[in-house]
Order: structure tokens, then sequence, then C-alpha cells
């Protein structure tokens, strides 16, 4: 629980230093590959392999699993999310979503499913792991699910159909949320090859560079010890909107970094468009409605390090960072104007990328 | 460390300010909304004096109020936001009526001499900024100071006093030279029977109605050399004329944050009202369902909230950076203008959300939205606001963006 601690935004001088890090990956080696990733529809041969020497994945892997055994900590990792999250939101998602299934197993996971599965993902080299949670619904909640499991005599049958779900069937593990029959939603790791589960492409408007898929499981049996003994669906959806919205975070940063030496050196009429007001007060708001994405995604997430209630606080940082990163997302295409538009320059496609801040559910927990 | 609760001190201050708030302030809110003008209400007095007495005085104890590690302090300025929220949320007017809170106190206290805080720092100080000409582009003021020997001689008119009616003095913005601008403009310190200094009018208005707010007019009025706050000297150089009036107006680095709390508690109250009237209906926006799910007022709850925190949480973070003597231009401003606005909208809306009975004077909905409207211009226009962050964040000056 909470010690009694000073309101303070201040970071640790372990956070500096892995700040500045992230941050220099993500103008160093994610930024310049973004665009030609995004066109492409597939991360550069190397990059997801590149991403393991930050280290994020194995940090928090206790060391008898083969990580560093560093403490769970959802407000460091919102950080780091922030900082890859302004190189690229699709290039870091897809380099974190094994995070998340890394998370989810620490937090939900026995002793003997750690065991089994934690030391598959503490690799030197990129395993793919995502969660699968999302379905083809429009009113698509995640407590109301459509793919189902039934236990039998070994375990269990996966039935059902998700979507979205990066690597697809070349996933090493995905976490499959499903209603089983009798006790609601419940998480199962399905491996790599399980019989009964195919995956087919599917394109987005955005989130081009990661590859995702349409996952179908068509009475997929998983072993008893393949679901997750205490599994918390609320703390799945609510940690994984803080992950989303902290690459929300991290984009629209982006965004602004971006503007302000364009507005400063464009003329028109003249002088530079950063000294009309209707520039410059399109700044000025990015600038403001940031700062408050960021704060509500840091009180979330600070309360869920220090083990207090953070569902109400989860869900307001996702509907204001979704609201947001829509319009700063537009207002970057608009001060840029035509040049906005235009795919040369990385405007668009963070606006693309950013429409999925929205919908994205159970994709990173943090 | 982050983290972005209340430490337990904030929360005694919160609890005792709400206590306040809502045994004295509510109760009397819609009665002097309508008696509007009047002396000090009567119960503000004894507001006064417990404030003073709870006052951490002067400076001493300032510098002891530590947090638990690495040097990182929750101290004046975040107490002082946690505790107008909750006043506010009792009434922004009656709190801007109390005696000896206002804006002139805090410029005393920010920039006046030790003699001049043991002579003024317990009076009831208004501040006189605006005139007939000048209200935002406050360099433009046109009161003029003279010395003539152990005097200042102030000639001019000055409006939207607040409490300029019942303080017991103002801080007075004028120049030496008009000529010279900002560099010229100081602020003295008139006690309110002073002669020379007369009560033109005092307005009648939209909302805030129990605060007073004063047109004054200086005609050949006479203080005391000794009545200037900060220095004399017209700076002559650039740098320095920009030092000059950056501290004059560093006082509102302190004071936006406070405004913005002001917002936060007129909002506050309002979504608090409109959601035990909308419970009644059934109306709940429980967290249960994802937003696409949810009912379009549900929604609009939602939204309501996630601004508010967001804007109270910005309004500490410049508050906590004032403590650390960060300087937080660019927060203050970003505060006021999130508050400001969100307070606005959400008074607004909560009024139309609660139909024929947000609009009553039945509950306090319509007279929160009336009161709400002021917020975001007082301190600095929203605008204003705008305009400060966006030069901090494009690097531009003030002839560079106008």
């Amino acid at each position: 629980m909470s010690q009694d601690m000073p309101f303070d935004l201040s970071l640790t001088e372990e956070q500096r230093m892995t700040r500045e890090s992230l941050q220099r990956f993500a103008e160093k080696q994610i930024r310049p590959i973004a665009r030609a990733a995004d066109e492409a529809g597939a991360a550069a041969a190397g990059f997801y392999d590149s991403t393991v020497e930050l280290g994020l994945t194995l940090l928090p892997i206790p060391e008898i699993h083969g990580g560093a055994g560093m403490p769970r900590d959802p407000m460091a990792n919102v950080l780091a999310v922030e900082d890859l999250g302004h190189g690229d939101i699709s290039l870091a998602l897809g380099a974190l979503a094994p995070l998340g299934v890394i998370n989810a197993l620490l937090d939900f996971a026995s002793e003997a499913q750690q065991e089994a599965f934690l030391p598959r993902l503490a690799a030197e080299r990129f395993v793919p792991a995502a969660v699968a949670l999302m379905e083809g619904r429009a009113t698509f909640e995640p407590s109301e699910l459509t793919t189902r499991a039934v236990a039998d005599a070994d375990g269990y049958v996966i039935s059902g159909e998700k979507r979205l779900v990066p690597f697809g069937a070349d996933a090493e593990l995905l976490l499959v949320i499903a209603d089983l029959q009798g006790s609601g939603p419940a998480a199962f790791v399905v491996e790599k090859g399980a019989a009964g589960m195919s995956a087919q492409a599917a394109d987005y408007m955005g989130l081009r560079a990661l590859d995702t898929f349409t996952v179908s499981f068509d009475q997929v049996r998983v072993p008893a010890l393949n679901r997750l003994e205490n599994f918390d669906l609320q703390r799945l959806v609510d940690l994984s909107r803080l992950g989303v919205a902290a690459l929300a975070v991290g984009c629209c940063q982006a965004v602004l970094d971006f503007s302000i030496p364009y507005v400063n050196e464009r003329k028109a009429f003249g002088e530079p468009i950063a000294w009309r007001q209707s520039v410059a007060f399109m700044v000025a708001n990015i600038g403001i409605e940031l700062e408050a994405m960021r704060l509500l995604v840091w009180r979330a997430a600070s309360r869920a390090r220090d083990g207090l209630p953070f569902h109400r606080e989860a869900y307001l940082a996702r509907v204001l960072c979704a609201d947001k990163a829509m319009e700063i997302g537009t207002n970057g295409i608009q001060l840029f104007g035509g040049a906005g538009f235009i795919r040369d320059y990385p405007l668009e496609m963070w606006y693309r990328n950013l429409r999925a801040v929205g919908v994205l559910e159970g994709s990173l927990m943090v | 460390m982050i983290n972005l609760e209340l430490p337990k001190k904030m929360l005694m201050v919160q609890q005792m300010s709400h206590q306040l708030a809502s045994t004295v302030f509510r109760p009397i809110s819609r009665k002097y909304d309508k008696i509007e003008h009047c002396d000090t209400p009567a119960e503000l007095r004894s507001v006064a004096q417990m404030i003073a007495a709870v006052r951490p005085s002067q400076n001493k104890g300032k510098d002891k109020e530590q947090g638990a590690e690495d040097g990182i302090k929750n101290g004046a300025n975040l107490t002082g936001i946690v505790g107008m929220e909750e006043m506010c949320w009792g009434d922004v007017g009656l709190m801007l009526s109390i005696p000896g809170t206002g804006l002139g106190n805090a410029a005393v206290m920010a920039v006046g001499t030790p003699e001049q805080k043991e002579q003024f720092g317990k009076l009831y100080c208004a501040m006189a900024i605006t005139e007939p000409g000048a209200g935002s582009d406050s360099a433009a003021v046109s009161t003029s100071a003279r010395l003539d020997g152990d005097e200042w001689v102030l000639n001019g008119e000055k409006i939207y006093c607040t409490a300029g009616q019942r303080c017991d003095a103002v801080v007075v913005w004028a120049t030496l030279d008009k000529s010279k601008g900002k560099a010229a403009i100081k602020s003295f310190i008139v006690p309110r029977d002073n002669p020379g200094m007369t009560l033109v009018r005092v307005e009648d208005k939209m909302g805030l109605r129990i605060s007073d707010t004063a047109a004054l007019s200086l005609n050949d009025c006479r203080i005391p050399k000794a009545n200037i706050l900060g220095s004399a000297e017209v700076a002559d150089t650039e740098e320095a004329r920009k030092k000059a009036f950056g501290g004059v107006m560093q006082t509102f680095d302190n004071t936006r944050p406070q405004v913005a709390a002001m917002a936060l508690g007129v909002a506050r109250a309002a979504l608090e009202i409109t959601r035990e009237i909308l419970s009644k209906e059934g109306v709940k926006a429980d967290f249960s369902k994802s937003l696409n799910n949810s009912t379009a007022i549900e929604a609009e709850l939602y939204r309501m909230e996630a601004d508010l925190d967001a804007a109270r949480l910005m309004t500490y973070k410049a508050a906590w950076m004032a403590d650390n003597r960060q300087p937080n231009s660019k927060e203050a401003s970003m505060c006021k203008a999130k508050a400001g606005r969100v307070g606005n909208a959400i008074t607004l809306k909560c009024v139309e959300l609660c139909g024929e009975l947000g609009y009553s004077e039945q509950f306090l909905l319509e007279k929160l939205a009336r009161d709400s409207k002021i917020i975001d211009i007082f301190e600095g226009t929203q605008q204003i606001q705008q305009l400060i962050v966006a030069r901090q964040l494009l690097g531009l000056s003030s002839r560079e963006l106008k």
C-alpha cells in the first residue's frame, strides 16, 4: 500500500537514465524506419531482435526463470511505453506486445505456470507473443465474449475468433481470453502450432507496421495448466488501456515536437506561421491537452504501482487520451497544411495510428 | 518518485476546508447571490479569523514543510490549491469575500519588504490593475505615479477591482513614465480610506455576485514613499526591463494555479449535484461499461470527470513546481487555461443535462454556471493563457507572437 509520500512528479535517477536510452533508441532506431515499415506493412528484418537489447521484457521476469527479477512496476512501464511510442506506435506495440503477456503471466499465473511459460519468453532473441482479447463487434465489451472455452477431461477446448492479434500464428504464445462456460472470462495460453488454430492477415487504417491477424480457434485443446489461475480481466483491461494511452502520449508528444520547428520555419505573408495566433493557439492547445493526457495516465499507473484501486483512473485516462489523441492527430496534420496529408511527412501516419487508441483492448498490459 | 496522490497532510487541509465550505458557505450560497451588494457578510468574519489562525505566519515554518524523501516539498502553494478548490466547491464568491485573502495580499506577500508584510500583510488587500483602456494588456496602464518629496502622488481610474469596496488597502498598478512602457509600471499600496482615492461604483455582475467588484478613482492621491512594492528604479536596458516587469508578472505564476483551483471547485460542485440529480433517474455512470456501450449522458459524465481530474492534476503540478522552486510560468498558464475552459464547459453542460432543474434556481447549478464564467476571464483570459503557453512552447517573444 501507499506510504505517505509527497505529491511528486520527479523521476528517480534510474528512471532518468532509462528514459534517456529509450528516447535515444526511439529517435535513432524507430523513427527513421517507421514510414517504410508502415508502407511495407511489416517491421524491417531484425528490428524486433534489436529491441531485446533494451531489456524491457527481461527486466520483470524472475531470475529463476531467466530474467533480471526487477519488481513489477506499471509506472516504469508507462514511461518506457511513452518513450517508444514517441518513435512509432505500431513498432512500439509490436516490440512491447510480449511484455504485455509477461506482465499478465506475472500477475495472473501460478508458480507452476510461470515456470512453464516465462522461460520461453526470456530469450536473447525476440519472442513474439501477444494477448488476444478483441472480437469483431461494434459494441464489443471485454467482459462479454463470444469466444468460448469448455472444460473437458484433461483441459479446455476453445472455439471462436479473435481480432487484431499481433503476430497471429507466428506467436510463440498467445494469451487468449475466452468465456469459460459457467465461470466467465478466463485466460488461456495457446502455444504456437496448436491444432485447430488458424490465422488470417488483417489490415487496418493504421498500425500497418504491425503484423495483425484475425485468429480462429476451432476446437483448440489446451492442457489444464494453460488456464491462468488468478486471472483478473478488469486488471488486464485497465493496465492495457494505460499501456495504449501511454503510446498515445508518446505519439502526441512527437506531433508537438515535430510541429514546433515546422511552424517556426514555414513562412506565409512574410513571417513564420507560428507568429499567427490561429496557428500558435493550436500548438498551445496540443501542449495543454498533452499535459492533461500524461498526468491522467501517470496518476493511474502510480496508483497501480502502489496497489491502490485504479479502475476509475485508468478509465478516465483512456477516455481523455482517446479523444485528445484524435484531436492532436488531426491538428498536427492541419498545422502542416497540404504537407500533413502527404505521406512524405509522418503526420497522417501518426493520425491513423492514434485512431487505434480508442479501439485497442488488452494489447499492452503495463 | 512519481506519485500523484496527496499526502496525509494535504488530505487534512482538504478535509478541514471542505468542512468549512459545506457548513458555512453552502448554506448561505444562494442567499448572498440574491443579496449581491452588502458589507462583508457577517458569516465570513469568523472564517477570516480561523484562516488567519491556521495560516503559517510569514516566513517561519515555510522551509520546514518537507516531503518524505529527496527534499521534495509539498508546501504553501499546493496547500493553497487544495484548500482553494474545497472553499470554491462551497462558494467561489464567498471565498473571494473573505477578508484578508485578496490578490493584493498575495502581491504583498510575494514581493513586499518585511516592513510592508508586517504593516499590510494582515490587512485585506485588493489589487487594482485593470483600467477602462487596459485589461489583458496590463503594460498599458496609464494611472500615473509621481514622486513629490516623501510621497507618491497617484492619478487615474481603476475598474474591476475585486474587493475594492470592502478592502482595507488596494495595491494599485501605476506607471512612473508611460513613455517607458512596462519597465515603468510599479505597484503601490494605498490604504482604502486614503484621501484622494474614491469609490466610483460597485458593478452588477452575471455571477460571483457577493464578491464586490469596484471602480476606483485616484485624484492626487498621496501615499508615503515607502508604500511602493519593489524597487522604484526604472530599468533602462532591454534585459533589465524584462526582469523588472517579469517580477510583477511572476506574482501570476503563483496566483494562476489558485484561480485554476477556483474553477475546479465550482465545476466539481456542479458535477456532484448533477450526478445526484441524475442518479434519481437511474443514470449511474459507474465505469462498468466501455465508453462505446455507455449512454450519451454517461459518456458526458465520464468526459467531464476526465477533464476535471486532468485539470486538477495540472494545477497540482504547477503548484508543486512553485513549491520546489522550479520556474512554472508555462504550467501555471496551462492549468489556468485547462481549468478555466473545462470549468465553463462542465458547469454549463450540467445545467443542460439536468434540464429544467439545471436551469432552475431551486438548485445551485445555474448559479455555478454563472459563477464559473468569470474564472476563464480574470487573472488572464483563456486567450492570454494560450498566448503565454504558445510563446513558451514555440520560443517566441511577445513581439513575434502578439
